[in-house]
């Protein structure tokens, strides 16, 4: 689109690396190539995601208007640019940043792109990358080659390849660390990047780092793999390296990273994650991509052997000196400070004193504090990132890292410069406090720009910090630190299941409408690099969460006993007890003429797959099937409380059992006689729902389904704790699989 | 009259009046209806809604070849038309085209209901900007090489009103000029003076 796009590569001639260079100079043959219809559009989809170029919403030349679905005619006719993706449509450039780590020159790039190419917006997301959203494709050379000239690459932001490898933003200053993994984290990175060995997976691999076991920084558990720094005493000396884990990743179903091995010494750690590729490529799942990511190859083969089979895989290696050739520099990394170390600031505002409270975190070098810059939905402007780069460079020696919160931290501020800092970043909007408190709340796109979002995350997290924020001097200390994170979709993106109160999107429908709804997930845990994952309690309606944040906080702080987390008093109370003091919110409005339900927040157009009549006949049919799925939602809490108590086999089977009924209640449409027998519904459903793509999520595909099945065909096996753990969480999937479903087929329903 | 520098991707931002008054909360609906009911020839796609940012974007309809958008950057509310398809014909066709394109925008927004009149024009500030870089960096000699050009479209504009004009001073942001008449005008006088 930019008439300068044809001047950037000689502009920039000589300023990018010389093989990013070429590289971006084959990306813009392969965009001209396709242009001409000499490439595969499900290839060039793939050469573009894996420079971090994504599809966004209505990419596929449709819209909902509130009433109807209208066609949108892109200029460029019928050119894709994957299946079902038209060339002129807006897309998404995402941007890794590896660990964070950003200097004020990239700061200002960012800036320039934002405004530019985007909205004048860039939004920092949950591994640390930066988005920018409204891209046109024909505009991502230019915009990458600018990148690239600031030492930024956006190869492998995105497709079947290592992304950003994350760290801890506070390594290097944390009090707590066992050493500063920055190093090690870029050293992974630098080496995974473009490795052969990475190219051949068949879903994405994510990699973290942390410098201790007990703070969220890292969130090690969710990740493919994940590093705890830790050392050992060696003849003497301390040795460093990592506890080491494989097999986290939240996704649809949440899975907890395996211990891999408590002590990988520094030199091989790159060997090893090699290894781990090598087995991934070669024994991970291609075909079926909802089975695919590393996790399920590891839950497959038990740990064990998986191990096994890696270390087999590390002897064939063939020595490499980039395994090595960095450790020496690691060990005596240290970031330095611009400034003096000072004194904690004496007499200050109220609004300062506030800041100081939530924004600074001590360093371990006495003197110094790292300064957190809470961005709200993790949205910036160019002008406050031109800002903050003049920040950094004045006060720091440009030590600024994205967070996985959707922040920035500024380290080594020395704290006689804190009165200045907050009075700057306050200047430009940026000093709010509450970092880190329930007013951060994490979120990921949802439905404003995801192809996959079912509802508003953003537009709910924007209601819910604009209600806080409100408050938020009143709100009772206990409250003031929960984790608030939602997903607009069972696909994890907010990290929904290691908040204090997680939420992501499902559809329901009432009256014969469909209407936004979020799954409450309660019993998660931040803390500990996401000690555990929380399960869903209930559907409520989007515009009823608020009054759900405000009645679970409210008797949190009533209820808690002294010094008692969110997390244990969700387990104190129980889930039925909060079940019960959430049912009123889960009902459709009393008044049926309140349209506000309908749709959702930041976003007037009613929520529908569109019109919708329903006959008297139906309407009988209609009752039935709510109430059966109803009832399977029951059982499925009710297997959730069965594992709580240690009823394993129990929560299996009933987990197991509720999907078979909310399988039989779609069957039901169209074949009331349907027996109670599972192997009779599971065929039926195969046959009526699944042959015939009716059951099919438009990106998942037939994923909910397989769930189904799969379970089916394992019924009679023992079940293990996390077996029933995953059994549970797919049939909630699969129930709201079921009532997307029974929403989707609107009037055919009818009949 | 010929400038060394292409002016494309013209942005103009009319500022409002009283914008303490102006709520952002009411145009997400005008915008959706503005795309449902295809207001404009240009393609509209989707409607973004920043009203959490500090001085920010606000409210952007998003459109294929440009976006419209309530626009707070700088803490100076006004309604911005953002070009962003290359444009054919000269200069002054493309300030032209833009600027036109801000004032029926704008017209359009002080019709809507739904705003309750709140949303009016100031009638005296008008920013430019090229949104390009490399076209137009944001230098003292970006200024000298396009004033020609901007001169006689603001005369055209304004017809012989008096006018100051500023220039943003860090040659980081987008080249911007900011154009502040001795008089009142109304967007119908406005759109009127361009089209004779």
């Amino acid at each position: 689109m930019k008439v300068s796009n044809t001047q950037w590569k000689e502009k920039l001639s000589g300023k990018m690396p010389e093989n990013l260079a070429r590289e971006l100079d084959i990306y813009e043959t392969e965009i001209a190539l396709r242009k001409q219809g000499k490439i595969d559009e499900r290839l060039f989809a793939e050469t573009r995601l894996r420079r971090g170029t994504y599809g966004q919403r209505y990419d596929n030349g449709q819209r909902y208007d509130g009433t109807k679905f209208q066609e949108i005619t892109y200029p460029s006719g019928d050119l894709t640019k994957g299946p079902n993706t038209m060339w002129d449509a807006p897309g998404m450039q995402r941007i890794k940043i590896p660990g964070g780590g950003l200097n004020a020159d990239q700061l200002e790039t960012m800036a320039e792109l934002a405004e530019e190419y985007s909205d004048n917006i860039a939004h920092v997301t949950t591994r640390q990358d930066f988005q920018l959203h409204y891209i046109h494709i024909d505009d991502t050379p230019s915009l990458m080659r600018r990148l690239a000239a600031a030492g930024i690459t956006t190869r492998e932001a995105c497709g079947n390849s290592v992304r950003n490898v994350t760290a801890c933003p506070y390594a290097g200053t944390c009090q707590d660390e066992v050493f500063d993994v920055t190093p090690y984290s870029h050293a992974l990175a630098k080496f995974l990047l473009g490795h052969p060995d990475c190219q051949n997976f068949g879903r994405k691999f994510k990699p973290a780092f942390s410098g201790c076991a007990q703070h969220a920084c890292g969130l090690t558990n969710m990740h493919d793999v994940g590093f705890i720094a830790s050392t050992r005493n060696e003849n003497g000396a301390q040795k460093r390296g990592f506890q080491m884990f494989v097999g986290g990743g939240l996704g649809t179903v949440p899975y907890m990273a395996k211990l891999f091995d408590s002590f990988v010494p520094v030199e091989e750690i790159l060997p090893l994650t090699q290894a781990i590729a090598r087995v991934f490529a070669r024994l991970g799942e291609k075909k079926n991509r909802n089975r695919a990511r590393i996790k399920f190859l590891v839950h497959d083969l038990g740990i064990e052997k998986f191990k096994e089979l890696v270390l087999e895989e590390r002897k064939t290696l063939a020595p490499d000196l980039r395994w090595t050739d960095f450790v020496k520099d690691a060990e005596q990394f240290v970031e330095a400070p611009l400034r003096q170390a000072g004194e904690w600031p004496s007499a200050a505002s109220e609004g300062f004193q506030r800041w100081l409270k939530t924004n600074t975190r001590a360093q371990k070098q006495p003197g110094y504090v790292v300064v957190t810059v809470a961005l709200p939905l993790g949205d910036i402007t160019a002008n406050q990132l031109r800002a903050l780069a003049d920040i950094v460079r004045r006060f720091t020696k440009e030590t600024i890292r994205t967070t996985i919160e959707q922040n920035f931290v500024i380290r080594w501020v020395s704290q006689n410069d804190l009165p200045e800092v907050y009075k700057a970043l306050e200047a430009v909007g940026l000093g709010d406090p509450g970092a880190g408190a329930i007013v951060d709340i994490v979120t990921c796109p949802g439905t404003d720009t995801c192809k996959l979002g079912i509802s508003s995350s953003r537009g709910l997290a924007g209601e819910l910090h604009k209600r806080l924020a409100e408050k938020s001097y009143q709100l009772d200390e206990s409250v003031q630190h929960l984790h608030i994170k939602i997903s607009g979709c069972f696909n994890s993106c907010g990290q929904h299941h290691v908040a204090d109160l997680g939420f992501y999107g499902v559809s329901r429908k009432v009256g014969g409408f469909a209407v936004p709804h979020f799954q409450v997930v309660l019993g998660g845990e931040w803390e500990h690099n996401a000690g555990s994952y929380g399960l869903p309690v209930a559907a409520i309606p989007s515009k009823n969460i608020p009054q759900v944040v405000t009645r679970l906080t409210e008797r949190y702080v009533a209820d808690r006993t002294h010094g008692e987390t969110f997390k244990d008093f969700v387990k104190r109370v129980g889930k039925v007890e909060l079940k019960k003091a959430l049912e009123d919110l889960a009902k459709p409005p009393a008044d049926p003429s309140d349209r506000s339900f309908f749709s959702d927040w930041g976003d007037p157009r009613e929520y529908t797959l569109g019109d919708m009549g329903v006959g008297e006949c139906a309407g009988e049919v209609v009752s039935s099937i709510e109430f059966d799925l109803a009832a399977a939602e029951r059982e499925v809490f009710e297997a959730q409380l069965a594992l709580e108590s240690g009823q394993i086999e129990k929560a299996g089977k009933t987990a197991y059992q509720s999907m078979v009924h909310a399988a039989k209640a779609l069957v039901k449409i169209n074949h009331q006689n349907i027996s109670d027998d599972p192997g009779e519904i599971v065929a039926e459903f195969r046959t009526r729902f699944y042959d015939t793509q009716k059951f099919w999520d438009p990106y998942a595909g037939g994923k909910f389904a397989n769930y189904l099945f799969d379970a089916h065909q394992k019924a009679s096996q023992p079940h293990t704790g996390d077996s029933s753990r995953y059994l549970i969480d797919e049939a909630q999937l699969f129930i709201d699989a079921a009532h997307s479903c029974y929403n989707k087929m609107g009037t055919a329903v009818g009949v | 009259m010929s400038s060394p520098i292409n002016l494309q991707h013209v942005n103009v931002k009319l500022l409002v009046k009283d914008p303490e008054s102006v709520d952002l909360e009411p145009l997400i609906p005008v915008f959706h209806s503005w795309i449902r009911d295809h207001v404009f020839d240009e393609l509209l796609l989707d409607v973004a809604d920043y009203r959490h940012v500090h001085e920010g974007p606000g409210v952007v309809l998003i459109g294929h070849q440009a976006n419209y958008s309530v626009d707070n950057t700088d803490n100076r509310l006004g309604v911005r038309y953002n070009r962003k398809a290359p444009l054919d014909g000269t200069n002054q066709d493309r300030l032209t085209q833009a600027t036109r394109a801000a004032l029926t925008a704008f017209q359009r927004l002080e019709a809507e209901s739904g705003l309750k009149g709140k949303l009016r024009f100031g009638g005296r500030e008008v920013e430019v900007f090229i949104n390009d870089r490399l076209l137009a960096p944001n230098l003292a000699a970006t200024l000298e090489a396009v004033k020609p050009e901007l001169q006689a479209f603001l005369k055209k504009l304004f017809r012989d009103s008096e006018y100051s004009l500023s220039h943003g001073a860090d040659p980081r942001g987008l080249f911007a000029v900011a154009v502040k008449t001795s008089r009142e005008f109304a967007l119908a006088d406005l759109l009127a003076n361009l089209a004779s």
